[in-house]
């Protein structure tokens, strides 16, 4: 298909903010970068605890379908979330995983950051999903870093935005000391790939 | 009836029906709700209420049916729904008098969420409330407020529920003023629905009124006079029944003004709400 | 939450943005109650009215929303209120009674999966033929449905102006997925879309007959406490507003109640079209699902296939006259819908002899282009 989808996914479980974090994302994209986005969720009855999925589209073209089809990133808090998720990933995807509860991989094209063990570290485990969103900033070529930075700084409570800019710098950093190109092209051999 | 009462009964007509509407009327010779109708003509006209501004809300049943005559801005609404209509009306336009008037049934079994959440938010709305203790207009079947024991078309063994109390229920609801009063006292009637139009608030006015035809004839009450003696007889008046010891009351009903109470009204609270937020939005 | 700039980009959800299409509409009064997946429709219009000086209630139940939205609009003021499946049936009665008093105001129906409380969470659009008959009697009423966030915002001031314009309700039906979906929306500036309000009265307030005819069918308005002191009822009445059983007059009622939504069927009708000029093939599609159809199509046209999508905003009155040429012109239609075929039947209806299929869902899931584009092959 001729457009220039990305195609984003993030999943958790309920309380990890694994929703707002898909709307800073989206906000990232479509308010700083201007493309055009499209994000949806989808959660169980319970607030707290169930499995909660979020996506985003981010494309330079009007998006007809608003949700993935075949996904460009995921990106998986835990093990429960990752199993239940990583369908639909597209063979030169990219998967980030928080290897605090993630052990199992699924594909050799992963990046595992212990996310929720360095907002512990940082002194509070509620900003995991701004440490990812750090690596989601430095890994995912759909939305830039600075953007998504400013995103993060735009959402949090005032008084927290000194505790979100480490969190953000701190998942960034952690990004950065991994080469994607050093990763397998493609989790397909060449000769099966379809386009 | 002195040549002045004429008059001035001539001259309430004149003011307050409306001269292009067809009588004759819907209700029953000798129905009750043409003495409310005169009782709220006579508070309205007492109060120097401008007409333009005064809106007459009612459901369904014999009710439902007196605005049409009145020259106000009247509207008559769904069964059991006068207060959802009239809420929307008061706090679109909080400049305008609302009253609404139910019967028992519409305002207590299928209007009674309405009726207990009105209370509740103490929305600035005059309700009166036409307690004939019957369906009138479907036959004659039994309401919340018909008695234990009598007959109606659907009780025809006898009814087996207890009625409960308009009044009680928009006391403990929370209505800033609530009176109950009968056809039968009409010069006290004017001045309760007088006081409760007055009042901040939500302000509740029961009225027992006739249905001799539907719930008369079946429990030997069958012409207006003698139900006009039972309202005579079982009426109390507040002052009189707090002399009075329980088991002597357990038979009567009390009248007169069972609760006036001054708290703000739902369209003040909400005034302050306006304010509030179009600082916060200033500020932003 | 909240985009109240107009010329700012932001990221709205579907819901925030029919808050913000009811709002550039004139809409200052909502009453409602709590349901998903609706709830933040009320939850931003209790923050939003104040700050514009206008009135939200939360009421007792969604029989009493519809009542206070009516009551409002016959104040003087337009209105919405916001439901989802078991609200809406809750609302049916009282959207009787705003259509035979001819009250204009906007409901909004997020589709859910149903009957009773079936899927709370999940898509639908199984309401659709309950949008057009869910209240008793002969009664024309208008149905739009909106497909993304642009849609909420654009079709919600539609819903507001056509509702002003002939004085009838319109029901607006999203669906979880629109209601939820957020997509990056710039506001436009009150010039640059058209605000209707209703007529008023300009006669003394004596020679004023609120239900007189005329030649669009559409009596002037006037609102409570503007001096016009009439009677609105919910009994069939005659053009003084009075209760009448003449059969003359009762006819005469209810056929301009038909009249007027005639009248205005080019503007009521919306619908667009989308690669169908040289198109051999068809989807007929609305809400959430059209956006997959539009994929599937484009994945058609890949194919060399000659797809072509016709995209309805309007469900009722349905645009018959926009559906006819397409199913003349394509050997085949087909009718995606997440129930088992409800505007299939209107389509069908349209021409009896044209090749309409249908593709359904009930399983709380949005159909997905590829199953639109793999049922396209086989037709």
């Amino acid at each position: 298909m001729n457009d220039d989808r990305y195609e984003i996914r993030f999943g958790g479980s309920g309380g990890q903010g694994i929703i707002l974090a898909a709307v800073i994302v989206a906000e990232a994209a479509a308010v700083y970068d201007h493309k055009y986005v499209s994000q949806t969720q989808s959660y169980g009855p319970e607030a707290r605890g169930g499995k909660s999925k979020a996506e985003v589209v981010i494309s330079s073209r009007e998006i007809d379908y608003p949700k993935v089809i075949k996904m460009d990133f995921l990106l998986a808090m835990n093990q429960t979330a990752l199993d239940a998720y990583f369908y639909d990933f597209k063979p030169n995807g990219l998967l980030v995983v928080d290897s605090t509860f993630v052990e199992q991989l699924p594909t050799s094209r992963v990046i595992a950051i212990p996310f929720t063990r360095m907002a512990r570290e940082l002194g509070r485990e509620l900003v995991a999903n701004v440490v990812a969103l750090g690596a989601v900033g430095r890994l995912c070529p759909a939305v830039s870093e600075d953007s998504l930075q400013k995103a993060v700084l735009n959402r949090v409570p005032p008084k927290t935005v000194e505790l979100n800019s480490r969190a953000f710098a701190a998942g960034a950093e952690a990004a950065a000391a991994f080469d994607l190109s050093s990763l397998p092209r493609s989790i397909t051999p060449d000769e099966e790939q379809e386009i | 009836m002195t040549e002045k009462t004429i008059a001035e009964s001539a001259r309430l007509r004149h003011e307050y029906l409306r001269h292009d509407k067809k009588f004759p009327h819907v209700w029953c010779p000798g129905c009750g709700i043409g003495i409310i109708l005169g009782s709220l003509i006579r508070a309205v006209d007492r109060l120097g209420l401008n007409k333009d501004k005064l809106v007459l809300a009612s459901g369904i049943g014999c009710s439902g049916r007196l605005p049409v005559y009145v020259d106000f801005n009247t509207i008559h609404t769904t069964h059991g729904r006068a207060l959802t209509f009239a809420t929307g009306i008061k706090l679109a336009n909080p400049a305008l008098n609302v009253i609404t008037v139910m019967g028992d049934g519409d305002a207590t079994a299928i209007g009674g969420n309405h009726f207990i959440h009105a209370a509740r938010r103490n929305i600035n709305l005059t309700a009166i409330i036409i307690n004939n203790q019957i369906y009138g207009m479907t036959g004659g079947q039994y309401s919340p407020t018909t008695p234990y024991g009598s007959l109606s078309a659907t009780s025809t063994y006898g009814h087996i529920e207890h009625a409960f109390s308009i009044s009680d229920l928009a006391i403990t609801a929370g209505a800033s003023y609530v009176a109950k009063g009968t056809v039968y006292h009409v010069p006290a009637l004017d001045k309760l629905i007088t006081g409760g139009i007055e009042k901040e608030g939500f302000s509740v006015i029961e009225i027992m009124s006739n249905c001799h035809t539907q719930y008369g004839r079946r429990n030997k009450m069958p012409d207006p006079v003698t139900m006009m003696k039972w309202f005579r007889d079982q009426a109390v008046s507040v002052t009189k029944a707090a002399k009075m010891a329980p088991d002597e009351l357990a038979e009567k009903f009390i009248i007169g003004v069972l609760a006036d109470r001054d708290k703000p009204s739902y369209t003040t609270e909400y005034q302050h709400i306006r304010d509030r937020a179009l600082k916060v939005a200033k500020n932003e | 939450m909240g985009c109240e700039q107009s010329g700012k980009t932001c990221l709205l959800q579907g819901n925030e943005a029919i808050v913000e299409g009811a709002l550039a509409a004139g809409c200052r009064f909502f009453a409602g109650y709590p349901i998903t997946p609706a709830s933040e429709i009320a939850e931003l219009m209790s923050m939003r009215l104040p700050e514009v000086g206008g009135a939200f209630i939360q009421m007792e139940d969604e029989i009493a929303g519809i009542g206070a939205v009516i009551g409002a609009s016959l104040a003087g003021v337009k209105s919405l209120t916001a439901t989802s499946g078991p609200g809406f049936s809750l609302m049916q009665e009282n959207l009787g009674f705003a259509c035979i008093t001819e009250t204009p105001c906007v409901i909004v129906n997020v589709m859910r999966g149903g009957p009773s409380t079936g899927l709370p969470t999940s898509p639908a659009q199984g309401d659709v033929m309950q949008a057009r008959w869910g209240t008793h009697g002969t009664h024309p009423i208008i149905v739009l449905s909106v497909s993304s966030v642009i849609d909420s915002f654009e079709v919600t001031i539609h819903a507001f102006n056509i509702s002003e314009k002939y004085r009838i309700p319109v029901i607006l039906l999203s669906d979880e997925v629109v209601a939820h979906t957020r997509e990056s929306i710039t506001i436009p500036d009150k010039s640059e879309f058209e605000v209707v309000n209703r007529i008023r009265p300009g006669v003394p307030p004596e020679w004023f007959h609120p239900y007189e005819d005329n030649s669009r069918g559409v009596p002037p308005m006037a609102a409570f406490g503007d001096g016009y002191r009439h009677h609105i009822t919910g009994l069939v009445h005659d053009v003084h507003g009075y209760p009448t059983q003449r059969p003359d007059e009762i006819d005469a009622f209810q056929r301009r109640q038909f009249r007027k939504i005639t009248n205005g069927f080019s503007e009521i009708q919306m619908t667009r079209s989308v690669m169908l000029d040289d198109a051999d093939i068809a989807v007929i599609a609305y809400g959430s699902v059209s956006r997959s159809a539009l994929r599937a199509i484009k994945m058609a046209r890949e194919r060399g296939i000659k797809a072509g999508l016709l995209h309805l905003t309007t469900l009722f009155p349905f645009p018959r006259r926009i559906v006819d040429p397409v199913l003349r012109k394509c050997r085949a239609v087909l009718v995606p819908e997440m129930n088992l075929g409800q505007i299939s039947r209107e389509v069908k209806r349209v021409n009896l002899s044209a090749k309409v299929e249908k593709l359904n869902r009930l399983d709380g899931q949005l159909i997905t282009p590829e199953e639109i584009f793999e049922k396209l092959l086989t037709l």
